[in-house]
């Protein structure tokens, strides 16, 4: 049963990798869809069935098609993926990855001490709604706010886009 | 039914390591502003992965708490990152984030 854990490793590496490099903008996403789902099994395997539900929910469901319909409003043609081959030689990546492999490294380094077990114990969304609403609660009305301003915020942004798109029509 | 494995939580921890430098990479090297926020999006999700990993040590509910907070930011940025998007597309008729440079001159 463990080795689930690490097939579901690989695929979210593998498919994270395929996002980052890609130069088709809705291919990319598609990938990122299984990336956010093989997170999804590990959270399930870790015992935290609620938080993989919300990662298919919210990520891959709500999230991701949100950039989809951002992809297909522009409408990104075919020149789209020459483009992206023009702006991403390969030597562009040495230097960055000269500066995260080190950060990679170090954090591997910092977190190999005494092997430790996760807990195998299911935690169930129940114990997480008491928790949230009981000492997390200003913290839950904080995060409404948050979202109440992003909401104005995006609207606003996008309204304009919008409405001078219809005046062009 | 429980499903919940022991897995060795250093091993969670370096997928959860891997996944933000992977994204972080993206930031940095990425032009187009779509991948740039693809990469910011698998950077949280690597975030919300540790947190639910540490939850799960100790069999707490608070990793995922912390998780479904995460999970506001993410949906928040998105929803504001993605208006700028159409007005970065809309006003320079590209999606380089580089073309955004009037501040510099």
């Amino acid at each position: 049963m463990e080795s689930l854990f690490y097939i579901a490793a690989v695929t979210a590496l593998a498919s994270t990798v395929l996002v980052v490099t890609g130069k088709n903008a809705s291919h990319a996403l598609i990938y990122l869809i299984v990336s956010l789902l093989s997170v999804a099994v590990i959270f399930f395997l870790l015992g935290a069935p609620f938080a993989a539900a919300l990662e298919v929910v919210v990520y891959a469901g709500a999230i991701v098609v949100l950039f989809l319909f951002v992809v297909m409003m522009l409408n990104l043609g075919k020149g789209s993926v020459a483009r992206e081959s023009a702006w991403l030689r390969p030597s562009m990546w040495v230097l960055p990855s000269l500066l995260t492999v080190p950060l990679f490294l170090g954090l591997v380094y910092v977190l190999s001490g005494e092997p430790v077990q996760t807990g195998g114990v299911m935690v169930g969304p129940k114990a997480v709604g008491t928790q949230l609403f009981g000492p997390y609660l200003l913290a839950v009305e904080l995060a409404g706010i948050l979202l109440l301003a992003a909401l104005v915020g995006a609207y606003h942004l996008g309204r304009r886009y919008l409405s001078e798109r219809r005046e062009e029509v | 039914m429980n499903f919940a494995l022991s897995i060795p939580l250093e091993h969670v921890f370096v997928l959860a390591v891997a996944l933000f430098c992977v994204g972080l990479t993206g930031v940095l090297v990425r032009r187009n502003v779509m991948f740039v926020l693809m990469s910011l999006e698998v950077m949280m999700n690597a975030c919300g992965l540790a947190f639910v990993a540490a939850g799960a040590r100790w069999a707490q509910a608070d990793g995922q708490i912390m998780f479904m907070f995460i999970l506001a930011l993410a949906a928040a940025e998105v929803a504001v990152a993605l208006g700028i998007v159409l007005q970065l597309s809309r006003r320079f008729d590209s999606l380089d984030v580089d073309a955004a440079d009037e501040m510099h001159s």
